[in-house]
């Protein structure tokens, strides 16, 4: 059996004196999606900041791959193949569409051409923007324009940090199915949200973090009772 | 015609200066860190250009190529490499001291390698040709600077918008971390900044130095009037830079011929500022800066060194004075006038210690005051009030400078200050004191001391010192002393308190140059003699950063700023037989400036902890005022 894509074992880390997260282990098998759930503050970007290399862990290991990258810089990550789009919006708002695809060419095997017929193939509304700041986008644009990124960047394992915050259902829907689409193809994905329902139905695996802990570790669907009685009282 | 003809000479000029300027505000875009080295660099690539063609007879066909394209980058590629990179979130205060550290340690390494006394010329690159439009000549050098200038600005622009490590440069003022996520390393992106930014001051500094001559000091500050032009593009905007370095320029060369002999009553006065005119621009556009935002990061929240108490600073006072009275025993009269010039100086530091070390106020012009002091003193006979008459004036010009900077902080501040001290060299010292004139001070007299012994004079001295030092540390543990913490830990916090920040500003810089021109008036009645390079600007920054590296919120950092900064050319003057030069003293301060960069409160703060140590109590936790402690750390390091 291949190694996992992404695999944390027994993380402690935190912020300077503060700890974070406490013993945290969990593997993405390559090949599927996984979903990481959990209230704010659970520590789930803290653990997409692990294993993208911005947080160094004071116990525990990272593998990417079946290899250990504990003190490799987050930029040599990224040419490595972890393709990680933040919390936010993960562009650059003062060059232009066309200037942040350009960008994205640092870490991906396509050309700028490549990238920009790629991106717009997908997301027709950026390719109508694409001489505009990215500053001046809307916040669903902003994010189409983030996830270029994953598009074009041929990740070995895709960190998604809660990519429809904010944003209408419409859009979304429309990033998720791009989700649907980078799975399909095979790709490594550790997907994160507050709000189950939609991440689950795209995922292989799910866990629930609170308070720094992986919580429960299960199919999608029983992780979706767990979360509903317990954590979102039903609501979700 | 001749307005023309000045027009043409004032942009010539003023391309020298967006140029230099233009590398400055690469690199400050693009890694967040105003290189006060700058014009040093510009200096060392004139230099080195100079030794290749004329030293070695290098052609300037090879000489250029390697000294822009190789040297100076590889030079500002190391700089960013073992100066820069260290500092990741240090705060403005740190970075300020790293890059001044730099400028001194760059001066006195030139000086040591290429003697200031032996006279060196740079030819100009083409020295024949030139043509004459309509009327006004031009010569081929000229030619060759606005050619440069703007084969500069087409350069830079192609890189910004068309290459994608240019495109990464603009990313990463941004957003360092997304550059990272990206593949693109923000460390690699600032390096390649620095290496732009050094190549650009050697330009400038190749270009101008045919004009002015080959001489260090000179070149170095000339290159530094750019950062005027640097300001005017609110220090990001490159087309706006190059507007203000062509501006800067034209008025420096019309200055003299149109706007000075015209000033009704003052036309003297006017013509005397001529060679202040780049830094009243600086200081002009610092004044109507649309309220700045600085980058700032504040320093991961330390513990300052423990404030002894009054009976512990009694002792200590009278321990200083005790072992003055041993001094005057054993050393010579010589020696004893160097004790004396070391104690005088230290009252002086004792000044930086309560507006830069407990405000946070960062002042590049102590020597400044301490001259205005000095200056009062030979005006004033034998008359002990001479003292008083300098601590106002220091005092009243301090309050100036204060009120004209009211808003600003960090690095505005500092430039504000250089601004100003530099100003003064050229508007005021060197003509009430320079081209070969001097000072000559009366010792003053009391009634029932014996001034003019040079053992009662230096005990005098002393006990000045350990008044003042006894004085400020009490205003440091007083309510006052708490206000001024406040000023330095958040200026915001401040006003929430009730803590008016500009009264609070003003009060403490009335009163530190008010300490520093009394010490001036000892000071010039100590030497007997001044003249203006006692009082240079560079003399006040190699002090400000003696200060921090012994300790800038310490009396122990005031002593030792001002042991350091006496002794070195006096060590000099006996181990190498040199006459009394700075280079040693500019080279070791530029040195050990770098170890701020590890603990910010210097030595005073490592002998803080180490009473601590030896008292068996436990050293102060690290926490920050606001109660976060580290949030800096959140930020990794990209190694
Ligand atoms: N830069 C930081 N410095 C200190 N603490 C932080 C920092 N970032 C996050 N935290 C703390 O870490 C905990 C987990 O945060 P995070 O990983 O962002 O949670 P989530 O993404 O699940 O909402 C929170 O309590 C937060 O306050
Ligand atoms: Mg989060």
């Amino acid at each position: 059996m291949a190694a996992p894509a992404l695999e944390l074992r027994g993380i402690t880390a935190g912020y300077g004196r503060i700890e974070v997260l406490h013993d945290v282990s969990l593997s993405v098998p390559s090949g599927t999606v996984f979903a990481l759930l959990g209230p704010n503050g659970a520590g789930k970007t803290t653990t997409m900041l692990v294993a993208s290399g911005y947080v160094r862990p004071t116990a525990g290991c990272v593998h990417v791959a079946g290899t250990h990258v504990n003190r490799v810089a987050p930029e040599n990550l990224a040419k490595a193949g972890v393709c990680r789009i933040p919390e936010g919006r993960g562009i650059f708002p003062n060059l232009t569409v066309n200037e942040n695809l350009r960008m994205f060419t640092y870490s991906s095997p396509f050309s700028t051409s490549e990238v920009q017929e790629k991106s717009f193939a997908r997301f027709a509304r950026l390719g109508e923007r694409r001489n505009q700041l990215a500053g001046t986008l809307s916040g669903g644009e902003q994010q189409m324009l983030a996830m270029s990124r994953a598009l074009v960047s041929d990740p070995g394992i895709l960190l998604l940090d809660e990519i429809s915050m904010g944003l209408a259902p419409k859009i979304v829907s429309e990033l998720y199915e791009l989700v649907g689409q980078l799975a399909q193809e095979g790709i490594s994905i550790l997907l994160v949200e507050q709000f189950a329902r939609t991440a689950l139905a795209v995922s292989d695996y799910a866990a629930v973090m609170t308070g720094g802990r992986i919580a429960m570790v299960g199919q999608p669907a029983d992780v979706a009772d767990f979360v509903n009685e317990a954590y979102l009282g039903g609501a979700a | 015609m001749e307005f023309v003809q000045l027009l043409v000479v004032g942009l010539v000029t003023g391309c020298v200066y967006a140029l230099s300027a233009t590398g400055l505000v690469v690199t400050y875009t693009t890694s967040g860190i105003f290189n006060f080295a700058h014009g040093a660099i510009g200096m060392l690539g004139a230099f080195t250009y100079w030794q290749l063609t004329v030293g070695w007879g290098w052609p300037a066909a090879l000489a250029l190529p390697a000294v822009l394209l190789v040297l100076a980058p590889l030079f500002g590629a190391g700089v960013e490499r073992v100066l820069i990179r260290p500092l990741h979130g240090a705060s403005v205060d740190v970075t300020l001291v790293i890059t001044l550290g730099l400028l001194l340690f760059l001066l006195g390494a030139a000086n040591y390698i290429w003697d200031p006394a032996t006279s060196r010329v740079l030819p100009e690159l083409f020295t024949s040709g030139g043509t004459s439009i309509a009327g006004v000549n031009l010569s081929s050098q000229q030619i060759l600077i606005v050619v440069v200038a703007v084969a500069v600005a087409l350069a830079l622009r192609t890189l910004f918008s068309r290459t994608r490590i240019g495109i990464a440069m603009r990313g990463v003022v941004d957003d360092p971390d997304l550059c990272a996520m990206s593949g693109a390393s923000p460390a690699r992106i600032q390096q390649l900044s620095w290496a732009i930014g050094a190549s650009l001051a050697s330009v400038a500094g190749i270009l101008i130095a045919p004009k002015v001559g080959l001489s260090s000091i000179q070149l170095t500050l000339l290159v530094i009037n750019g950062y005027a032009a640097a300001l005017f593009g609110r220090l990001k905007s490159l087309p706006r830079t190059a507007v203000g370095g062509i501006l800067l320029g034209i008025v420096v060369e019309m200055y003299p011929v149109y706007i000075a002999p015209h000033v009704p009553g003052f036309s003297t006065t006017a013509t005397e500022l001529t060679k202040a005119v780049p830094m009243i621009f600086l200081g002009v556009l610092l004044l109507f800066l649309p309220s700045a935002r600085l980058r700032t990061s504040t320093a991961a929240g330390r513990i300052a060194p423990t404030v002894p108490g009054l009976r512990q600073s009694l002792v200590g006072g009278v321990g200083l004075v005790v072992v003055a009275v041993v001094l005057t025993e054993s050393l010579s009269s010589d020696n004893l006038g160097i004790a004396t010039s070391v104690v005088v100086l230290a009252i002086a530091l004792l000044s930086l210690v309560l507006l830069t070390g407990y405000s946070g106020q960062t002042s590049l012009c102590v020597l400044t005051f301490v001259g205005l002091g000095a200056w009062a003193m030979g005006h004033s006979g034998h008359s002990v009030l001479g003292l008083l008459w300098g601590a106002l004036l220091a005092g009243a010009a301090g309050a100036l400078v204060a009120l004209a900077t009211a808003r600003l902080r960090g690095l505005y501040l500092a430039l504000a200050t250089f601004a100003f001290a530099k100003g003064m060299d050229e508007a005021f010292f060197y003509f009430h004191l320079g081209a070969g004139q001097q000072l000559e001070i009366a010792r003053f007299r009391l009634p029932g001391i014996d001034t003019s012994s040079a053992s009662t004079f230096f005990l005098l001295c002393t006990l000045v010192l350990a008044v003042a030092s006894v004085g400020v540390l009490a205003v440091r543990r007083g309510r006052w002393g708490r206000q001024l913490t406040a000023l330095n830990d958040s200026p915001a916090a401040c006003a929430t308190l009730g803590v008016n920040t500009t009264v609070t500003k003003v009060a403490v810089f009335t009163v530190a140059a008010a300490m520093a021109g009394f010490a001036g008036g000892l000071y010039g009645s100590s030497r007997g003699i001044v003249t203006n390079n006692d009082f240079a600007v560079l003399g006040s920054l190699a002090l400000l950063l003696a200060v921090r590296v012994g300790g800038i919120n310490t009396i122990t950092g005031a002593v030792f700023g001002s042991l350091t900064i006496t002794m070195f050319p006096e060590i000099q003057k006996h181990v190498h037989g040199l006459p009394d030069k700075l280079q040693l003293a500019y080279l070791l301060t530029g040195l050990a400036a770098v170890s701020v960069g590890r603990d910010p409160d210097g030595l005073g703060g490592q002998f803080s902890r180490l009473g601590h140590h030896l008292r068996g109590l436990r050293t102060p936790p690290s926490s920050s005022p606001t109660g976060i402690p580290e949030l800096e750390e959140a930020r990794l390091v990209h190694s």
